[in-house]
């Protein structure tokens, strides 16, 4: 039967495929992942607002090498021997005497400098499949009740963008009914005041219409209960970053590693379960989780672990070689690894049709 | 069911308080409407019933507001939320989720009501107000009268006894605003819900009003009494108020269908009396040849071709979407056509930039306050000045000319919605365009700053000035325009003298020609003021 996917899946899959990227820089596997991505955000992606942000993240990931490269070139230390030229340096007081700028830009640096930007921009475009695939609105629904409120907040923060746009639209248009110039910075530094006043009044807009719909109602709760919720919450956090410290550092008795963690994590799910109580929100329609959202979730498992075991026992192939460059290889475990995750694309239901075709917004036709 | 005990409301920092002395018990299962001028408080006296203010808005109350026995001093407005339903203005800025059935289940999530009843309920407020076919369609796509039946749903689910109602029908074409207050009507009659409603288009709520509150605005206190005595005196009436004030017919009529009941000795007096003549006009200014604009794949304009001449008054009019917007956009060269021309005084607006644009053509934007960016009037109208190359002085002179009360070290924000156009209004015209386009100008202004508007507007046109009006208000059409174009989907369906398009059209006619008018087609004065010059007394 058609449904939407609940999100929460969506987010998993997009993880184990990112995890993946995490783990390498071999340019045809991270080529291969966002592949994978894209033909499942083409299958899979509802026609929505929100949904066109798979192109907006590939782009950004694009902006992201560009930037690498930059700096590579211009202060990082180069490695190999191909000079493709060189800049003029700039010798630094002794203070600074690790960092170098300028100098001469090797071939060698500027690859592993594409590969590296390469992975970030493939773990962005995970980020923005599952933007895409999973409505924020929807995955609000199934956050905790603790969270709730944190998470209003940041989807209000998310449905003002496109807002603040169309206003930076009708602001430059008024520009020209002033007969002033357009463009320009001065003209966009005078645009931002009247944009920012226009998204302020709107949020104290609807921050008033949410308390007027029983935003933020809460049950009544005894001083014991709110005690032993504050103390849950502070002793789990502390125990978490003792216990993460410790596994970090190699000299830390092994007692602080493990066995603080697990208590940091059972303080806090309690602290969450009880805080979650406070709230006496219900669901409307919730996202089932079914067999498809078991699937969807094997699948990102099945990435995620393929990658990180063959990390850990460092199979060839996963880095590719930069100095002397030569062309990646293509271990075929890697291949099918991220290819698992090509499956949602089939496994998951269909997209619900909506039952009458979904026009342009409504600025966009001019009423 | 909601009891003011002598409320008086002072907002941080005002001089004087926004709302004196209320003193007033409104009945369960009432259409209680409320009136007043622009700034005498309505939206305060709404915002009070369940808390806004003070909770919200800051300021301080005196006195006590008690809704189902509930003291909103001691609640906050989420806590009187499951008996207090409230719509604000803009309903778009009060939505928080993305789509129709959310958004309609949105307040059942928060009260906790449980699922079983949210999904039954949120099935039932969807056939009740006429959303089935939208259910899952984004917010964002929604026409007008969806948006504010989906408002006015959106707080109804949670089954609130009292429905609040800050203008619902102002943006609204006449036709979305006839469903909208059928809607409202029906939740009266069956649910038993008491519905309080502010409104400045009277001649659209009046007839619906049990009682009508009103808030004098001149220091006296808000009164609240029955439809026919409070409109003998109300200094905001509808034009069939004033018609029978004019006529003296006893008791007051408060709808069409109560005047037209009267009317037949007026009919008699005016049926020899010539009623109005063709306006004089000058050289053509604007003409639009077989013009065609599209966003995307949706075509906006279809193949429009349009004339107006130097002093004409145009009215263009049409639903929410029609291309009213995309048609003055294109005149001002804010889009090019795909297709066709558009020429003001021979030349292509697209091409036009400053003060050579200004000159031949200026819009005020539906929301005055985007042409404004600086902080006091008096700054404002200096930047008019020199985007126009005006000597200094000119922008605030005109101002003076059409609005002499406003204080040139005010700030833009803080003056009224009148006011504020009036500054908007200045700071196009001293580049002495030869054509003035105004976009939706008399949402949020009362019955005495419109007739200033209309003899503003009068004014430039008997100057030799062009106008063009994209309005959903009969009344103001009837008043100013000389000619009405009526658009439908991207096309013109209609084109002609005023008197001819609106006489006979259920949903264009003005009050007093749908009180005077016996048959299509027949020459009948449109505003009040034309039938007291046309009766030769003092309106």
């Amino acid at each position: 039967m058609p449904r939407m996917l609940h999100p929460g899946a969506w987010w998993l899959w997009a993880t184990g495929l990112a995890i993946a990227a995490s783990r390498i820089n071999n340019p045809l596997l991270l080529l291969l992942i966002i592949a994978v991505a894209g033909l499942v955000v083409a299958a899979r992606r509802p026609r929505a607002p929100w949904s066109r942000s798979f192109g907006v993240f590939l782009r950004i990931g694009l902006i992201v090498i560009a930037i690498r490269v930059v700096f590579q070139v211009i202060v990082a230390a180069p490695i190999g021997v191909t000079v493709l030229f060189t800049l003029p340096s700039v010798t630094l007081p002794d203070v600074l005497a690790g960092v170098r700028l300028g100098g001469p830009v090797t071939a060698e640096s500027i690859l592993a400098a594409i590969y590296d930007g390469l992975r970030l921009a493939t773990i962005l475009a995970c980020v923005g499949a599952a933007n895409s695939l999973a409505s924020p609105a929807r995955l609000l629904k199934a956050i905790p009740a603790a969270l709730y409120e944190f998470g209003v907040s940041v989807v209000v923060a998310v449905t003002f963008a496109p807002q603040l746009v169309a206003d930076l639209d009708r602001v430059r248009a008024t520009r020209r009914l002033r007969g002033r110039p357009e463009g320009g910075v001065r003209g966009a530094a005078r645009a931002a005041v009247p944009v920012l006043e226009g998204a302020l009044e709107r949020s104290v807009a609807l921050a008033a219409a949410m308390d007027s719909r029983g935003y933020g109602r809460q049950a009544e709760r005894s001083p014991g209960v709110r005690r032993a919720t504050t103390a849950a919450l502070l002793i789990g956090l502390v125990a978490l970053i003792i216990g993460v410290y410790a596994l970090l550092d190699a000299s830390a008795p092994a007692y602080l590693g493990l066995p603080m963690l697990a208590v940091g994590l059972a303080c806090g799910l309690v602290g969450f379960a009880l805080a979650g109580r406070r709230s006496t929100r219900t669901r409307y329609r919730p996202d089932p989780w079914a067999w498809p959202e078991w699937g969807v979730a094997a699948c990102a498992l099945v990435t995620a672990s393929t990658f990180l075991a063959a990390s850990a026992m460092g199979m060839t192939g996963l880095v590719a070689p930069v100095d002397p460059p030569a062309w990646p290889a293509v271990p075929p475990l890697a291949v099918i690894g991220i290819l698992v995750s090509v499956l949602p694309a089939v496994i998951t239901p269909p997209l619900p049709r909506p039952r009458i075709p979904v026009g342009l917004t409504r600025e966009a036709v001019g009423a | 069911m909601i009891r003011f005990d002598h409320v008086t409301i002072t907002y941080e920092g005002a001089a004087s308080p926004a709302l004196i002395d209320a003193d007033l018990h409104i009945q369960e299962g009432e259409l209680v409407l409320v009136v007043g001028r622009t700034g005498s408080g309505k939206s305060t006296l709404l915002r009070a019933i369940n808390g806004l203010v003070p909770h919200f808005t800051g300021g301080t109350l005196q006195g006590r507001v008690t809704v189902d026995g509930r003291d909103t001093s001691a609640h906050h407005p989420r806590d009187l939320a499951d008996i207090i339903g409230m719509v604000p203005q803009d309903p778009m800025s009060s939505f928080v989720t993305d789509t129709v059935e959310e958004e309609l289940a949105y307040s059942m999530e928060c009260l906790g009501i449980d699922a079983g009843t949210m999904r039954r309920r949120v099935e039932e407020t969807l056939d009740l107000l006429g959303l089935a076919d939208v259910r899952d369609r984004p917010l964002l796509s929604l026409s007008g009268g969806q948006c504010q039946r989906v408002a006015i749903g959106a707080v109804l689910t949670a089954h609130p006894r009292v429905l609040v109602l800050d203008e619902p029908t102002s943006a609204l074409d006449p036709g979305a605003a006839e469903e909208v207050l059928a809607t409202l009507q029906r939740l009266v009659h069956d649910l038993g819900v008491t519905v309080v409603m502010a409104e400045h288009r009277l001649e659209r709520v009046l007839e619906y009003a049990d009682r009508i509150l009103l808030i004098p605005g001149d220091g006296r206190p808000p009164i609240l009494g029955e439809p026919g005595p409070t409109m003998q005196t109300s200094p905001v009436a509808p034009p069939v108020v004033h018609l029978g004030r004019l006529a003296h017919w006893q008791p007051l009529p408060l709808s069409v269908r109560d005047a037209r009941r009267q009317a037949g000795a007026l009919r008699d007096r005016l049926a020899d009396v010539a009623v109005d003549h063709e306006p004089a006009t000058g050289a053509r200014v604007v003409s639009i040849d077989r013009t065609r604009a599209s966003y995307g794949q949706i075509p906006a304009l279809r193949g429009i071709t349009l004339k107006v001449s130097q002093g004409e008054v145009i009215a263009l009019m049409g639903r929410n979407g029609a291309g009213k917007s995309t048609l003055l956009s294109t005149l001002v060269g804010l889009r090019r056509p795909d297709a066709g021309t558009v020429r003001i005084a021979g030349i292509d607006p697209a091409t036009l930039r400053g003060p050579k644009l200004i000159g031949r053509i200026g819009l005020v934007p539906q929301d005055s306050a985007d042409l404004l960016s600086r902080d006091t009037v008096g700054a404002e109208c200096r930047d008019a000045d020199r985007d126009a190359h005006c000597a200094e002085g000119s922008t605030a002179g005109l101002l003076a000319d059409l609005a002499p009360e406003i204080d040139l070290d005010a700030h833009p924000r803080d003056l009224s919605e009148g006011q504020r156009l009036a500054l908007a209004l200045a700071i196009v015209l001293v580049a002495e365009p030869a054509v003035l386009l105004l976009d939706e100008p008399t949402r949020g202004l009362d019955y005495p700053t419109k007739a200033r508007l209309a003899e503003i507007l009068r004014g430039l046109a008997a100057r030799g000035h062009a106008v063009v009006i994209a309005t959903h208000d009969v009344e103001l059409v009837a008043d100013v325009a000389t000619r009405v174009v009526v658009l439908a989907d991207g096309e013109v369906v209609a084109d002609g003298p005023t008197p001819q398009v609106v006489i006979g059209s259920p949903l264009f006619a003005p009050q007093v020609a749908k009180v005077l008018a016996t048959c299509p087609g027949e020459r009948v004065p449109l505003t009040v003021p034309a039938v007291a010059a046309a009766l030769g007394v003092a309106g």
